[in-house]
């Protein structure tokens, strides 16, 4: 009773609070540490991480498979001869995008909604670009070489080619993991004296208590911790942009019919917060409920999430349309052609899959009543991941499947190594996820004993 | 030392079993004979189980070669008792530098007829085939069938030892019985022994073969050639009174008509013919002439795609045309005699062939009628052609024979043949469906078989004799206007095979003959400065046939009445172009070079035209079954632009199982359809489709050019108005970039190709892989796009889908000035040089396929698995047939064509010893030296004057794709043909730029 009256209220209220009930210091220290600290898991979190471990295996395997045999274990061929791993890569590190804009463009924009959410997007960041950094060299015909995009001088004489985008790709991706392993780990540094001091057992205070590095809590400790975490914000906040942007470039810069267009690195940016969105609240509705911290990550966080979708969606379909747009404005026969083979050729009903995951289905979160309702946002997040993992690939394989010489033109196919390694990717990046839970705070102690200290000292 | 260790603890018993086999009265020839011992299996038996149980005809070559070399150790232990005399170089032999190829003048063997080669051999080991630019026949061009020879001399699975009845035998044991034999036949006369050849043009077997029936006079000489087709010999033996070949000056033609004659890519005169003919429709600028091309054929074949105008009509119907134009041209058409195409294209063919006059020629396509030839000669004659155009010469390949293998198998059965001797064909696979070799064959007391390969009839055979490579034996042979040439070995017998002389000598009673001796004596009037000339430049000089003078009776005969049902499917049997009758079938280069028109590689298909497979309801790749004289195969379709309705076409070749790469291969066996009465063609061919498909691999799935100016293409008044049509509704080619242009200080390499010249023969193609080092990938690769070659010809079709203009375009890598995949490679791997060529860098490569992606013109390759074997141990012979001047490339980097950088620079270190430049055309690449039309023409940009330069210079020269800015070094000169403006539906001016 009390309960509906509750909810009532708060579907009242224009916007659902950023938390929910009273709280103080101990009792967020106490619960949410003890997640990690508690002794016993429940069940079902083994039975998922064991589930998430076995892919982890067939990501193995398949990786094992794949060096000692040769990319040819993929569908790709000549003319489409780039296929899953670049599309799975750029899938992932759009995925990786949102925890970024949720941590230090929030931060920097003061929102204090980000706080119960930001550790564990950032973890997924972390891990998804962990997932994403592998591609590319799974993606490489020789593979024990992807060094040598490195700029290091040695006897071989190499050197990378500065012209090409996969350098700068390269460096752009090296960037921003280390920019988010820096970040995140800063962020943690607080959260990790809380567990140092709350744990029990000697080891778990060796391990929090060395990953803590002196935490102590001070003052100056705290100014030190603001300025820096501030400023590493503001490093990491361009990245949002520029990473996905330099992404996008691979395609660009191409003169393959498809690749060739200067719409791409925006559209890119916001395809990549689409799909981050997505991905948040993959692993947010499940935690709450799992965990039992819906008043901590309360349904204000879920909308907002879901509201940045479909801001980022909306952008994502201008994309879209401008795409075909200058397709067709530009005249040019090769790049026309292309656009009318994604509709009508063998790659047509991926694309049109796409469109109703990217673009029809999106549009249900203008409805408030989506939003708030916790299983409809669930499905919707995967069919937007399902449908970002589809446009990627759309753009990698119809262009140069439709290109300049029809002599050439040609389909790829798709092998159980594309899918072995794209699941077991996703088994892995899970996996991490639960071990993130199981090891570190995944929720931010610190920040929300600010927002309650805010909460308290407003009222 | 280890593997000798290894087995020193064998029984003594067995070790004395291998000393006897190696030390009988005969010497064994190579190790592998040895260990071919039944001794030797009994001792692998007890030894090594697991590898015994696969001995027999595994198809796991890797065992086999395991095998081979635990063979190889213990022969070796067991040839210790006897001193081998090796000669190491004290003092170096002269003219062999280590890493400077040699190169010899033979010929090879094209259905018999020889096509003159030059042999290019890498410290004793031949790499590499090219024609032979003195030799009549070739011409310096080769087609892809001879490039494949290497890689077939080095082929693993040949027949390496004397088998009798299966069972591995010493040749000496075969030599003690042919002794017996001999004997026998002395006393009888030759009475119960038959001989069975294929076609031959060999000079010393037909005088071997002469003396063996003046020894035995009662020995009989049979002959079976699946692909020989006797219509000529019917035709001008009625004619003439005795049987003569036709040769033809495709040069001296103005106009040529062809009845079913595939005179481009069939006739062993074929690759003058393509010289000939190019070189009448070379046009550069407005005055140049062209001469024009008429054929009317029963299947799309490489010359009706070089033709101005082409007919495509049942196979039976070509007859009913043939009679029409005769009759035009007499005066005598009208509208109730044979149904041509359509009366005003008779008319026009006609009123052409009259202005031409003598400078017209009429070819019969050998698998016609015998009087299409007769008709065919007859306009020749009306025109004054004979002795123009058209000569008339004794045939090559005449040979004193008793019959063909019908006849051998009706004397078996009569039971006067008893003992047969198998010369190189296999009657068992290649025989028609109605003749029941194998049961006439059981028959015999003693059957003999000596070919490359233990084939179908090997395994019949009481003794089976490897054959030795025509690059390892020594014989003669005659090229198509009969220039002998002198076929002399580049490597010594591989697997201890014999040569045809050797055997026939055998019959004679010589025994231990020399395979030279026998060849020499056939030329014993020339001195030894003349057979060593004959040697060094490949003929025998002045030994081309004479014309003969022949008068045209005025009744020429009638044709055969044939009950024409006009609903019925005929079928077409063609033999595969690269496989043949299936001898090739082991060449994993020629299984996976793509056929001109199909484009298919490894397996064939039941080709239909659109309009009849819409009309049964059939799509490519549907199984069919083809049933035919209570014969059936079930073949997969493939519907092919140009092909006459209601016909099928269905080539010979494969469906061979032996060998491991024929096993690799799909397809039917055409053979199974084909009876003794229709060789070539029939009618009454059963077509029931079925539920299933089958995988058909092909390497072009698209046949349009989408509207795209690909292949540019004009008539010849077309180019006459407009000399600049490649310009013509295309978009101006770009000239800004953001990055500065290239600077040549040296010299700046281009290719031009000529559209109109090429005629899609593949040839360059083959040319590359062999010289290229290019890996073959399997049928299951193929399927999925990775094949490797670095050339392609891409065919298009245009215009209406019954009655399409073909198009061929080769592919090679652009070099593009401004490469599109220079400036993505992350790694530096693929590179501008110096001179202009665009490299690529294999050990730098690191797999990104970035360049592939951003390659517009697709040319680029990658090895996505290891395609090449690296394993000195495991990789077998065929790593002889390497290029040592290329890398052979590992998996995980991609290829290209590079301009064959090795012959450039091969070029210019000769050149700056010699403190010169490079002289023009001194640099030939691989695909423009095969090319038997000149089609490619490569050379310094920067030279005034070159060749290149000069074909660049041509108005109609321009660039694929040109509107990229990719600034190709590469460029194609435009496709002019000559069609009659009088012909509708072939207008006068009609340009094609998409």
């Amino acid at each position: 009773m009390a309960e509906a009256v509750a909810a009532r209220a708060e579907k009242a209220v224009p916007r659902a609070p950023v938390l929910r009930g009273r709280h103080d210091f101990p009792e967020i220290s106490g619960r949410i540490s003890a997640i990690v600290l508690q002794g016993r898991l429940p069940r079902f979190f083994w039975a998922a991480f064991f589930v998430c471990f076995a892919f982890v295996l067939l990501f193995l395997y398949s990786i094992t498979y794949l060096i000692s045999v040769g990319v040819g274990a993929y569908g790709i061929n000549i003319p489409v001869a780039w296929g899953t791993m670049i599309s799975s890569f750029v899938w992932w590190i759009g995925i990786g995008h949102a925890g970024t804009l949720i941590s230090a463009v929030l931060l920097l924009l003061r929102q204090p909604w980000r706080a119960s959410i930001n550790r564990f997007a950032e973890a997924m960041t972390l891990f998804a670009v962990a997932m994403a950094g592998l591609y590319p060299i799974l993606h490489l015909g020789r593979p024990w070489f992807f060094y040598w995009l490195l700029p290091l001088p040695n006897t071989h004489m190499h050197w990378p080619q500065w012209r090409s985008p996969l350098v700068w790709d390269f460096a752009a991706i090296a960037t921003y993991a280390t920019v988010s392993l820096l970040f995140w780990y800063m962020g943690l540094l607080p959260d990790l004296g809380v567990l140092r001091d709350r744990a029990k057992s000697r080891p778990a205070q060796l391990f929090y208590g060395i990953l803590a590095l002196g935490w102590r809590g001070s003052a100056f400790h705290w100014a030190r911790y603001r300025t820096v975490y501030f400023l590493m914000a503001a490093l990491a906040t361009p990245l949002v942009v520029s990473v996905h942007s330099i992404v996008a470039l691979d395609f660009t810069f191409a003169i393959t019919p498809g690749y060739h267009s200067t719409i791409f690195p925006p559209y890119f940016v916001a395809g990549a917060l689409l799909s981050g969105f997505a991905m948040v609240l993959t692993i947010a509705i499940p935690l709450r409920w799992a965990f039992a911290v819906e008043d901590l990550i309360t349904l204000r966080h879920m909308e907002n999430a879901a509201k940045l979708m479909i801001a980022a969606g909306m952008i994502v379909i201008y994309g879209y349309a401008s795409e075909a747009f200058f397709a067709w404005y530009s005249g040019q026969p090769y790049e026309r052609a292309m656009m009318a083979q994604r509709a009508v050729g063998p790659y047509a009903p991926l694309f049109w899959i796409m469109l109703f995951c990217n673009c029809i289905v999106l549009q249900l979160l203008w409805l408030r009543s989506v939003r708030l309702n916790m299983p409809i946002l669930f499905s919707i997040a995967l069919i937007i991941n399902v449908g970002m993992w589809l446009e990627r690939y759309v753009i990698v394989v119809t262009g140069p499947s439709r290109d300049y010489l029809p002599s050439s033109w040609g389909e790829q196919s798709l092998t159980w190594l594309d899918f072995g390694i794209l699941f077991g990717s996703l088994g892995t990046f899970f996996a991490l996820v639960f071990l993130f839970i199981r090891i570190l705070p995944a929720i931010t102690i610190f920040e929300v004993e600010e927002l309650i200290e805010e909460k308290s000292g407003a009222a | 030392m280890s593997v000798i260790a290894d087995i020193k603890p064998f029984p003594a018993a067995d070790l004395a079993a291998l000393r006897r086999a190696a030390t009988g009265r005969e010497p064994w020839r190579s190790l592998d004979e040895l260990a071919d011992t039944a001794e030797f299996r009994r001792f692998v038996e007890e030894e090594f189980p697991a590898i015994a149980e696969r001995l027999p005809l595994s198809l796991d070559r890797r065992t086999l070669l395991k095998l081979m070399g635990a063979s190889l150790s213990l022969a070796g232990l067991t040839a210790c008792s006897e001193a081998e005399r090796i000669v190491p170089y004290v003092h170096q032999p002269e003219n062999v530098v280590p890493g400077k190829p040699l190169y010899y003048a033979t010929a090879l063997s094209s259905d018999g007829y020889g096509i003159g080669a030059v042999v290019e051999s890498h410290e004793g080991r031949p790499t590499k085939v090219e024609g032979n630019p003195d030799h009549p026949a070739s011409r310096g061009a080769t087609d892809a069938i001879m490039q494949a020879a290497v890689l077939s001399l080095f082929d693993p699975e040949r027949s390496r030892t004397p088998l009798k009845q299966g069972e591995p035998a010493s040749y000496g044991d075969f030599l003690k019985d042919m002794a017996k034999l001999a004997g026998g036949l002395a006393a009888s006369g030759g009475q119960g022994l038959a001989l069975l050849i294929e076609a031959t043009t060999s000079p010393t077997t037909k005088a071997q073969i002469g003396s063996l029936k003046q020894r035995y006079p009662r020995l009989r000489v049979y002959r079976h050639d699946p692909l020989a087709a006797s219509a000529n010999e019917q035709a001008t033996a009625k004619l003439f009174g005795r049987p003569l070949t036709p040769i033809y000056h495709f040069d001296r033609a103005d106009v040529v008509v062809s009845f079913d004659a595939d005179f481009l890519g069939e006739e062993p005169g074929r690759l003058a013919y393509a010289r000939d003919f190019a070189r009448r429709r070379r046009v550069r600028q407005s005055t140049d002439t062209m001469s024009r091309l008429y054929v009317v054929e029963s299947t799309p074949t490489i010359t009706g795609a070089a033709a101005d105008h082409r007919g495509a009509v049942k196979p039976s119907a070509v007859e009913g045309v043939a009679v029409a134009i005769k009759a035009a041209l007499e005066g005598g058409l009208h509208a109730a005699s044979l149904s041509p195409p359509s009366l005003e294209w008779t008319h026009a063919l006609v009123d052409d062939l009259r202005i031409a006059g003598r400078n017209a020629l009429v070819v019969p396509g050998p698998h016609q009628t015998p009087f299409v030839h007769a008709l065919a000669f007859a306009m020749n004659a009306r025109l004054g052609a004979v002795g123009n155009t058209l000569d008339f010469i004794e045939p090559p390949d005449a040979m004193p024979i008793d019959g063909d293998l019908a006849a051998l198998c009706q004397a078996i059965t009569t039971g006067s043949v008893d003992s047969a001797m198998v010369l190189g064909p296999n009657p068992l696979r290649t025989a028609p469906s109605d003749l029941d070799v194998r049961k006439a064959f059981s028959k015999l007391e003693l059957l003999v078989h000596w070919g490359l390969y233990r084939d179908e009839t090997a395994f019949l055979a009481q003794w089976h004799i490897p054959a030795a490579h025509e690059l390892e034996n020594w014989s003669d042979i005659r090229a198509y206007d009969g220039t002998v040439s002198i076929v002399q070995p580049l490597i010594q017998p591989l697997f201890g095979g014999k040569s045809l002389p050797q055997l026939l000598a055998v019959l004679g009673g010589e025994f231990n003959a020399d395979m030279q001796a026998l060849v020499r004596a056939t030329w014993a009037a020339m001195d030894e400065a003349g057979w060593r000339k004959a040697l060094r430049d490949g003929v025998v000089p002045n030994s081309a046939s004479a014309p003969v003078a022949v008068s045209m009776p005025a009744d020429i005969g009638a044709p055969k009445p044939h009950a024409s049902v006009a609903d019925r499917l005929e079928v077409r049997f063609v033999a595969d172009p690269w496989l043949r009758d299936g001898r090739n079938a082991n060449s994993p280069w020629l299984q996976e070079l793509p056929r001109p028109l199909s484009k298919l590689v490894w397996g064939n298909a039941a080709v239909v035209s659109p309009a009849t497979a819409q009309r049964l309801g059939l799509e490519n790749g549907q199984v069919v079954n083809l049933g035919r004289g209570g014969k059936d195969i079930d073949a997969p379709v493939w519907i092919m632009p140009g092909q006459p309705d209601d016909t099928v076409t269905l080539s010979l070749g494969f469906g061979r199982k032996i060998g491991s790469v024929a096993a690799l291969a799909g397809g039917y066996d055409g053979f199974a359809l084909r009876t003794t009465d229709a060789p070539w063609f029939a009618d009454s061919l059963m077509l029931t489709a079925r539920d299933s498909s089958a995988r058909v691999v092909t390497t072009q799935h698209h046949q349009a050019m989408e509207g795209r100016a690909i292949v540019r293409y004009a008539t010849l008044d077309a180019f006459r108005q407009n000399p600049h049509f490649v310009r013509e509704g295309v978009p101006p080619a770009p000239t800004e970039s953001l990055y500065p242009d290239w600077k040549y200080d040296q010299e700046a390499w281009g290719m031009s190709i000529d559209l109109s010249a090429c005629i899609g023969c593949m040839a360059c193609v083959s040319a590359c892989q062999a010289e290229n080092n290019i890996a073959t990938v399997g049928p299951d690769e193929a399927a999925l796009g990775h094949e490797m070659h670095w050339l392609r010809i891409d065919r298009y079709y245009a215009g209406a889908v019954d009655d399409p203009d073909i198009l061929f375009q080769p592919v090679p890598c652009m070099h593009c000035e401004k490469a599109p995949c220079e400036v993505v490679c992350p790694v530096n791997a693929t590179i501008h040089t110096h001179d202009g060529l665009n490299a690529q860098v294999y050990n730098r490569c690191i797999g990104t396929r970035y360049c592939s992606q951003n390659c517009p013109y697709k040319v680029r390759r990658f090895n996505f698995l290891e395609y090449q074997e690296f394993d000195k141990d495991s990789a077998g012979p065929q790593q002889a047939v390497h290029n040592p001047d290329v890398t052979v490339r590992s998996r995980g980097v991609m290829e290209k064509c590079s301009y064959c950088v090795q012959r450039i620079v091969e070029k210019r270190i000769r050149a700056q010893i010699e403190n010169r430049e490079i002289a023009d055309g001194e640099v030939v690449t691989a695909c423009q030296q095969a090319c038997p039309t000149q089609a490619i023409t490569f050379g310094d940009l920067n030279r005034k004057g070159s060749g290149v330069a000069r074909e660049k210079a041509a108005p109609h020269n321009y660039a694929l794709l040109e509107e990229l800015n990719t600034r190709p070094r590469t460029t194609y000169l435009g496709k002019i043909t000559n069609p009659n403006g009088l012909i509708a539906g072939k207008p006068g001016t009609e340009t094609g730029n998409g």
